[in-house]
This record gives C-alpha cells, structure tokens and sequence, in this order.
C-alpha cells in the first residue's frame, strides 16, 4: 500500500515519536527529521533540541526502522524567531515565538526541506485536525479531538498550500491515548516529561534571557504613569512588562494597579486600575483565512487572543488589505499587541492575525 | 534498494578473512601478552606477528611500532609526546591548516599549555607548500607535523621535502598517514619521518586500534602511564583482537596496494563522468591531480550538500560531506575553507570515498544518482 513519503519533524518526545509510529503504521515511507535551533553552548542544556533530544529522535527512529536527519536551522531561528523575540519585547509587544517558529522553521524551511526529499508530506505531532472540504474546494482546520491539547492557535497561518502537504495524525486523539500508544509502540520516549513554556528559555524567565542576551548591558529604565500621565515610578525597562500585569511592579498607590499600556516611544509604562485592562476590540495584521477566502462582510466569530484564553463572542470586520478590526460582544481582558488572535466557528479554526493595537 | 557504500574514509569493512581470524581471541581462551603462561605466550606472539605485519606496510622495525587505540590516540600522543619531550629546546610547533582535528585540536590544546603553534596554509589545490613550511620555522621550532594525504580531498602533500626540510633545521617530523597507508607505498625511511600515525578501521581492520611509528632514539614520552607494554611507550593491556585484526589486515593490503591504487583512478574517472552526464551544472572537484583517487570530494553548485547526501540515503548510497568526525558539528569544512573554496560552494560539497572492494557498476550508479539529484535540487531552489 502506498500512500506516499512523509517528513516527520521529530523533537525526541512523545508527540512526535508516535506521529511517526503512527504513519508508518498506515503505510507511508516515513522520514525523520530533527531540527537544531540552538548554538553548540546551549544544546546541552536541556529545553528543546538538546544533544539528548536529538538523540533520542534519532533512536526512535531507528526502533522503527525508518531514515533520520539532523538539520541546523541554527542560524534562521536566531534571526526569525529570537530576534523576533527580542524586538518585539523592545517594542513594547509580547512575542508568540512557537508561532514564528511554526511560520518559519517548520512550515517554511522544513516543508522545502521535506520537498526537497521528494516527499509528498510534512507531518507534526501538533494537536489538530486537517480535512478537505469539497463544497468550498478547500482544505479547512479543526481543532484536536482532545480540546484541552488543542494547539491550533499556534496553526491559523498555514495556507491552502501548506495545509494541502501536512499531516496532523494526532489530532483524532487523546493524549492519554497517546502515551499508550507510545508503548504500544515499544517507544523509548513513552515516558519522557511534557516540554514546557519558550524552548530556548528551559527556566521560563524571559527577562534574565533578554539581559543575557544584551550582554549585560543594562535594559534602559523608565517612567510608570498613571492614566493621566503622572509619574508614579521607575520600572526596570520595557520588555520586562506585558499587559495585564499585576505582580513584581514594585509601586504602591494604594490600590491595586495593572499594566494597562506600554508606550516604546517615551519608553513609559502606563498603570491603571484593572477595568481598563479590558478591551472591547483589538485591530490586527497578517491575518490568514482558512475557512473561505477573504470576507468582505463582518464575520460572526469566537476570537481567542491568547493560548490559554477563553474564546469570546466578537464580530470580526474585514480592513484594508490583510488588516482587521474585531469588536467583542463583551469587553476582554489584557488584549496584548504581538500575540495571536485566532478566530473559530464552532470545531473549525476561520482565521487569525497578530494582534497591532487595543480599541 | 542500492546498498552502495561510498565512505570508506570514515571508515571500511572488516575483510572476512581479518574477522575470522580475531574470532580466537575474542571466544577463545584469554590470553594476556605480558603474562608468563601459555595463554599468555599465545597472546604475545600473536601480537608481535602483527607488529611484523603493520611495520612492513610502512617500511619500519617493528620495534619501532606501537599500537594504540586509533588514530586519534596516534596524532595525540605523537604531537604531546613531542612537545613535552622537547619542551625545554623549544615552544614553537609547525603543522598545517588542514590536518585531521586530532591533530589540529592536540596541537590547540598544546598553545593553552604554553607552546606556540604556526599553522601553513594550503595552496587553492589544497597541496600546502613544503616551501611555505621551512619558511614559518624558527630556531625554536621542535616539531613539524604535515599530514601525508588530506582526508577531505586525498590532496598527497609533499612529506618528503617537508620532512627533509623539518630534520635540517633540527626538528622532528611527525606525518599523520592514515589515509595515506592504505593506498600509497609509504616508507618511513624514504620519507623521513620521525613519528607516523595510522589506524586499521581505514584499511578493512577493526576499528579502536591504530599505531604510531616512533623512530628510535626520536624525544618522545608516552602519555599512558601504568605498565610495561609497548616497552614502556603505552601502558594498557593490549587489545589483542583488534591487534590480531590490524596484522591480518595489513598484511593483506602490502600486497594489493599498488593495483588498489589504479583501480580507484578508474572508479574515480568513472565516477565524475556519471556525475557530470546527469548534473547540467559546472561541477567544481576538490581533489587535485596529486591525490589518493580513492577519496573524490565534488561540489554540486546550486544543490546542497547535506540534501544531497539525504536523497542519496533514501536510494541506499552513502556518502558524506567532509569528514565524518565534522559533519556532526555544523561546521563548514575547515579544510575547504582552508583552501579558499566559497562558502556557497562549500555547502555543495559532496565527498565519495572508495576501498580496493568497490565495483565500476557501484561508482556509476552513485556518480549518477548524485547528478540527476542535484540538477532536481538546484532547479528547485533557481525557480523557487
């Protein structure tokens, strides 16, 4: 039975281990491949593609019998996704590096990686579901079976032409039931812990990463304010701050105060009380349709504008070019400039963007 | 699918004949050399008939040999040895930009300790100039160390002047040989070399054991301390089937050496031919006129290596970029670099490596293979 040659991106876990169990289970030539995204110092220290990791993909593989490669995409991660990272917080905005990583490591560089193979698909261990639909002649995204694994946020900028050679086989799938099949499979890995938070940042302090990373130079500090403008503080520089923000402030006014803004131009963070830490709609770039072409009416949606948020009743108008504007039905909290919004219809992923600016 | 195997420079084989007559020492009763017993007596003999063996392929006493783990055992202890031996006549090293790491990284090491080293440029043909050598040596200049056939290229460097030039001017020469002794008639006293290593896994013997010639009376000093073995020059007790294996091994290659070498001329032409009939690029060789043909190390302009070699993988053939022991490190070739190749073209290199065992038909279907997959490649990447 031939059902063709598939690139399985492997990362030494569970995930992706049993994706490439799986699909060779069904029939396809499969090839794995690691990605190394960090320099030499750092592979040793635990976080995703460490020489263990590697390693530990490269094992899996053999057990199953199937070809393995190492890739150094070393140079295009610090560039696409730490710089990205990096600037975005000295921007005032709050960065989503998996989904850079998704945009430009996998379904860029490794997907061309994979063609260049002669492969039919790239395959992930992503939580999603991939079906095609005939009515509207276009491949559509739903999310995993299991919701709470469910990681299409990360996946609103995959294209007609990216979803049409990618495979999701977990997404039919509970995780539970897929540490099972890992020792069904006989899979080494069945057992190795979830990886957490940023790859590159193991400890998930993202502002020791940001000193380190700027040499030691110290971050500039600057002005809180309050609403009206006051000074009302000193703060330790702009991209240790994110909105919302209520801890390691380190000023009393009395009450209980929230980054409400964060202002790169006069280098000022803005506190308030927590109401205006809400939102009643955000406008956004970049966005991607999957569920039908470009829509030039308003779209009923449920928006979701981070991870781990809750979805939320919206109207979504359609801007100029790739730019929209979202209204909530009711007012969200900590609407962040830099981070995703994804939008659903029921099961199915509509669309999504980045996030520019909070109305 | 293909099994072609086309990186005999990394390593090669175990020839039947070697295996088979390990297999005594490894299932048979033990037998330490040094002890007094028959066993004992056994296992001496049998490593000083394969001393005979490996100092016949180099044209040495074979008190002059002493075995050690490998190649990498052989460079170190012959570029520390050295260098500890003489510290007190010299601090100054001479060796060359394109040697293996095992010796480039000893003689690194060795700058931390305090020595100096100078490292000599290739020429663009990867040949470093002998010329070049004698005129970076100082008058405290206590060891010169030029490889005798480049692992990357096969480019045959000019030991002979070298080394005549190195011993003229009172320091001791050292040639790392191991790609050398499998296909060239190397001779220590010809070549007048001091110290001269070489391993068996390149030569169809079993891989963890190597020599290094040390010519007698050279300042030299062991670096494994802990017993008699080897006279006093390597303490451990021997590995006696790897050692077994070396002779069997060496003894096997004396006599097939020159028509090997004529034979891989032949792969190698034929290789590049196949190569350039499917490829629709300029394809750029590595390898000069002077070199061991066994090793052809290709630039495919347009496609990349590492690609290459994958799809070159999934049809059964394999080859490598560069040398085994670089490919891991994300490095791009020091040698390559080296010689002034383009960092583009570096990234295009592909290195094929032959033993006597490889057939015309493997070499065809290789040279063709990578052809048709880099003009499919570099096609892919000029149209986007």
């Amino acid at each position: 039975m031939d059902k063709g040659t598939v690139v399985v991106a492997m990362s030494g876990g569970v995930d992706s281990s049993v994706t490439a169990a799986l699909l060779k289970e069904q029939g396809y030539d499969v090839i794995g491949i690691t990605m190394r995204l960090r320099g030499h110092d750092e592979e040793s220290s635990g976080g995703c593609c460490s020489v263990d990791d590697v390693n530990d993909a490269r094992r899996v593989c053999q057990s199953l019998g199937i070809p393995f490669y190492a890739v150094n995409y070393r140079d295009a991660f610090e560039k696409r996704v730490i710089q990205y990272f990096e600037e975005e917080y000295k921007r005032g905005r709050t960065p989503n590096p998996c989904i850079a990583c998704n945009m430009y490591m996998k379904y860029d560089l490794l997907l061309a990686q994979a063609m260049d193979l002669g492969a039919d698909y790239l395959a992930t261990g992503h939580y999603a579901r991939i079906a095609y639909d005939e009515d509207r002649a276009r491949y559509v995204l739903r999310k995993a079976v299991d919701r709470r694994k469910d990681q299409t946020y990360v996946l609103y900028h995959l294209t007609q032409e990216q979803l049409a050679r990618t495979l999701f086989p977990l997404g039919g799938y509970e995780k539970t039931q897929v540490r099972e099949l890992a020792k069904r499979f006989g899979l080494r890995v069945a057992n190795k812990p979830e990886s957490q938070d940023i790859c590159f940042i193991p400890n998930g302090d993202h502002g020791e990463f940001l000193r380190r990373r700027s040499g030691g130079e110290p971050v500039s500090q600057g002005e809180f304010v309050d609403i009206e403008g006051n000074v009302v503080g000193t703060h330790q520089g702009i991209p240790f701050y994110t909105i919302g923000q209520r801890k390691g402030l380190g000023v009393a006014l009395g009450h209980p105060v929230y980054v409400v803004d964060i202002l790169p131009e006069t280098n000022r963070v803005v506190l308030g009380s927590e109401d205006r830490v809400f939102a009643r709609g955000l406008t956004a770039s970049g966005v991607n349709w999957i569920a039908a072409a470009r829509p030039d009416h308003p779209l009923r949606v449920a928006a979701k504008i981070r991870y781990a948020a809750p979805e939320a009743p919206a109207t979504v108008y359609p801007e100029r070019g790739d730019r929209i504007r979202v209204e909530f039905d009711e007012p969200q909290r900590a609407v962040t400039p830099g981070q995703a919004v994804v939008f659903y219809q029921g099961s199915e992923v509509v669309g999504g963007g980045t996030i520019e600016g909070r109305l | 699918m293909a099994a072609i195997y086309l990186d005999h420079a990394a390593t090669t084989f175990v020839l039947p004949e070697v295996r088979a007559a390990m297999e005594p020492y490894l299932g048979g009763p033990p037998g330490n050399p040094s002890s007094i017993h028959q066993f004992g007596r056994r296992a001496k003999a049998a490593v000083e008939d394969a001393r005979d063996a490996v100092a016949a392929l180099i044209g040495a006493p074979p008190s002059d040999v002493v075995f050690t783990s490998g190649g990498t055992e052989a460079d170190n202890a012959a570029l520390i040895g050295a260098a500890l031996a003489l510290r007190d006549r010299g601090r100054h090293i001479v060796t060359t930009a394109i040697e293996h790491h095992a010796v480039l990284h000893a003689a690194q090491w060795l700058e931390t300790m305090g020595f100096e080293v100078s490292y000599v440029e290739p020429r663009p043909d990867g040949v470093v100039d002998a010329g070049m050598v004698a005129r970076v040596m100082r008058s405290d200049t206590i060891l010169v160390s030029v490889m005798w056939v480049n692992n990357e290229t096969g480019a045959i460097q000019p030991v002979r002047e070298a080394a005549g030039l190195a011993r003229e001017r009172g320091a001791i020469f050292h040639t790392d040989a191991v790609q050398a002794v499998p296909w060239l008639p190397v001779d220590v006293e010809e070549a007048g070399c001091d110290l001269l290593s070489m391993s068996a896994h390149k030569l169809h013997g079993p891989s963890g054991i190597g020599a290094l010639y040390i010519r007698r009376g050279t300042p030299w000093m062991p670096l494994l301390r802990g017993g008699a073995q080897e006279r006093g020059r390597r303490a451990g007790t021997e590995n006696l089937p790897g050692v077994v294996g070396f002779g069997v091994a060496a003894a096997r290659l004396l006599s097939k050496r020159r028509t090997g070498f004529e034979h891989a001329a032949r792969l190698k032409a034929a290789l590049l031919q196949a190569a350039r009939e499917e490829f629709d690029g300029e394809i750029v060789v590595h390898s000069p006129e002077r070199a061991v043909p066994a090793i052809v190390n290709v630039a495919f302009p347009g496609a990349a290596a590492e690609t290459v070699l994958m799809n070159l993988d999934l049809q059964g053939i394999a080859a490598s970029s560069g040398s085994a022991c670089t490919s891991g490190s994300l490095q791009p070739s020091h040698v390559l670099k080296a010689m002034g190749v383009p960092d583009s073209v570096i990234r295009s290199s592909v290195r094929f490596s032959f033993s006597v065992e490889t057939t015309m038909e493997e070499v065809e279907t290789a040279g063709r293979a990578a052809g048709r997959i880099a003009r499919r490649l570099r096609r892919r990447n000029s149209h986007g």
